[in-house]
């Protein structure tokens, strides 16, 4: 007995996407709860249906959201844990609790808004949050700051762009992956982006002498390889597929959900590299694709439109090779050969821009846009779209994938 | 912000914060010597220590002195300052090595790689060990960096 088709998606709700810190005089909590009630209201529901919330990454105190919003009885509130890397598998978490008879109609949700924040760690000081925050703190340590902190923090790798280029040039080395893979990526979900009001900052063309030509941040990442920084919420609400039939919305079933990945990734980016080599120069994703596959019955040849996580270009292709659309090693030509295009690829990719292109609501955004594939609603649309795939991460574990199909 | 040189990430952390575990580790670097941890029973290497071998599941470990050596795994070459106090140590390489006498995986080491061409630098170069002796630090840290092995 799995959550395969037990629950559905049925209704989406997004604030508008700011520039990072534009966003304010909202909150965190005025634009989480402004896209819950629109996601509600997208189902015909209302707040007093809602009981759940199935989050990812803290994304926000559901004590406070039920509290504002008068939720009449929470019954279930739990999030994956690590960052972004949940965020496709907090869908598996709601479709686990709704499917387990411990909540009904459950929220899953991200707001962000770097205001007095900015994710990444841009300035040194960050760097100690960084070394930080990964281990619980010693009671040898003082300050908070553990043991082991000080022998990462003065290798000069400040930031996940930092960490993540180094990812990126051992798959390069293995694989002979090039620049200029990375900039169909970019190229590409730019192209998708442009045709989309609700792009956030980079709505003018891209060219491959513009990518070319944009200074490096981090070799052998430039900044067009890096997600844009935004603000914003989006938020859908899921039901038993059995309720979701009488709803305002064609149901978006869950189709399958898996999230994790082998126990060496561990914190990965966060912490020290220490994944095993066959998987050191690969998106994390592998162990969680073969699950979601076996749960829902399919492979890669039967997803119509892939929405994975692309904080930074060169993880959609190791992504791409970890779901099983190319071989391993093969992702930087596969997208090179034009596979990814929408209108003409293979599998057509982030077909909203994502976050290179788009907004970053650390994967939100994906999840909306796969819903609006598999409803027929999407700006670029694929035509006949009937499965979707959207993941979280690489990031510390768990990453996860989720499958949703009409 | 301490004095800064090209190529050469400045110590933010000028303290160990060492407890009783990673100690030896700070010591032998103030002595310009690598230890490392090893495994009682299944000989692996975990670097940083933690409280149980990841192969095996023991506790008990021995301090083994490495010879410093190793090669470049992986690698970037940060151009853009995130501080306006780094303006003058970029470009810096920092990346992984993999350290000669060890098991590979679980003992790499997280580094800035000093004294190197950054246009040049090539996953699998062979590089060592250098300490940073940190004067104003309290707790008498070295800080460990690599840089390539000149050709004798």
């Amino acid at each position: 007995m799995t959550i395969k088709d037990q629950a559905a998606i049925v209704g989406v709700g997004v604030t508008p996407y700011w520039k990072r810190g534009q966003s304010y005089p909202e909150s965190e909590l005025s634009m989480a709860c402004t896209a819950i009630l629109a996601a509600l209201d997208d189902a015909g529901l209302s707040v007093s249906d809602l009981d759940g919330f199935a989050i990812y990454s803290n994304s926000c105190d559901p004590a406070e959201v039920a509290s504002v919003l008068g939720v009449p009885e929470v019954r279930f509130a739990a999030t994956t844990t690590s960052g972004g890397g949940g965020c496709a598998g907090a869908l598996g978490l709601a479709a686990a609790a709704i499917h387990g008879g411990m909540a009904t109609c459950c929220v899953t949700l991200m707001t962000l808004q770097q205001l007095n924040k900015r994710l990444g760690g841009s300035e040194v000081g960050g760097l100690l949050a960084y070394a930080t925050t990964s281990e619980s703190a010693s009671p040898y340590g003082g300050n908070g700051i553990s043991p082991n902190a000080a022998f990462t923090a003065n290798s000069g790798l400040l930031s996940p762009g930092h960490s993540f280029s180094v990812l990126t040039q051992r798959h390069m080395h293995l694989y002979g992956t090039k620049r200029e893979h990375f900039a169909e990526v970019a190229i590409s979900q730019r192209e998708n982006a442009l045709k989309r009001p609700t792009t956030a900052i980079r709505n003018t063309p891209l060219t491959l002498d513009d990518y070319f030509n944009a200074r490096m941040i981090s070799d052998p990442l430039c900044l067009f390889d890096y997600t844009l920084e935004t603000d914003g919420a989006v938020a859908v609400i899921t039901v038993s597929a059995e309720r979701a039939k009488d709803l305002k919305q064609q149901p978006v079933y869950i189709m399958a959900s898996a999230h994790g990945g082998t126990g060496r990734w561990g914190p990965a980016i966060f912490r020290y590299f220490q994944a095993p080599d066959d998987e050191f120069a690969s998106s994390g994703h592998r162990p969680v694709a073969k699950r979601l596959y076996e749960m829902a019955g399919i492979t890669a040849a039967d997803v119509d439109v892939a929405l994975p996580y692309d904080h930074f270009s060169p993880m959609v292709i190791m992504q791409l090779e970890d779901y099983g659309f190319c071989p391993i090693g093969e992702g930087g030509p596969f997208v090179a050969e034009g596979n990814i295009r929408y209108g003409t690829g293979s599998i057509p990719v982030n077909t909203h821009g994502g976050k290179l292109s788009e907004a970053y609501i650390i994967g939100m955004t994906h999840v909306k846009e796969a819903v609006e594939q598999i409803r027929g609603t999407a700006i670029n649309q694929v035509e006949g779209a009937e499965i979707a795939l959207v993941t979280g991460g690489p990031a510390s574990l768990p990453v996860s994938g989720t499958l949703l199909r009409k | 912000m301490r004095p800064t040189t090209k190529g050469v990430f400045p110590a933010v952390l000028t303290e160990t914060f060492a407890d009783e575990a990673t100690q030896p580790f700070w010591d032998a670097a103030l002595d310009n010597r690598l230890g490392a941890p090893k495994c009682t029973k299944c000989g692996t290497f975990r670097i940083p220590l933690t409280p149980f071998c990841f192969n095996c599941q023991t506790r008990e470990i021995e301090w083994i002195q490495l010879p410093g050596t190793g090669s470049v795994y992986s690698f970037t070459i940060v151009r853009h300052p995130l501080s306006p106090g780094l303006q003058l140590a970029v470009p810096c390489a920092s990346g992984i090595v993999e350290l000669d006498g060890t098991q590979g995986s679980g003992a790499r080491m997280i580094v800035n790689i000093i004294e190197c061409d950054v246009d040049a630098l090539r996953i699998g170069d062979k590089v060592e060990i250098v300490f940073e002796h940190l004067a104003e630090s309290e707790s008498k840290m070295s800080v460990p960096r690599f840089r390539p092995i000149r050709q004798k």
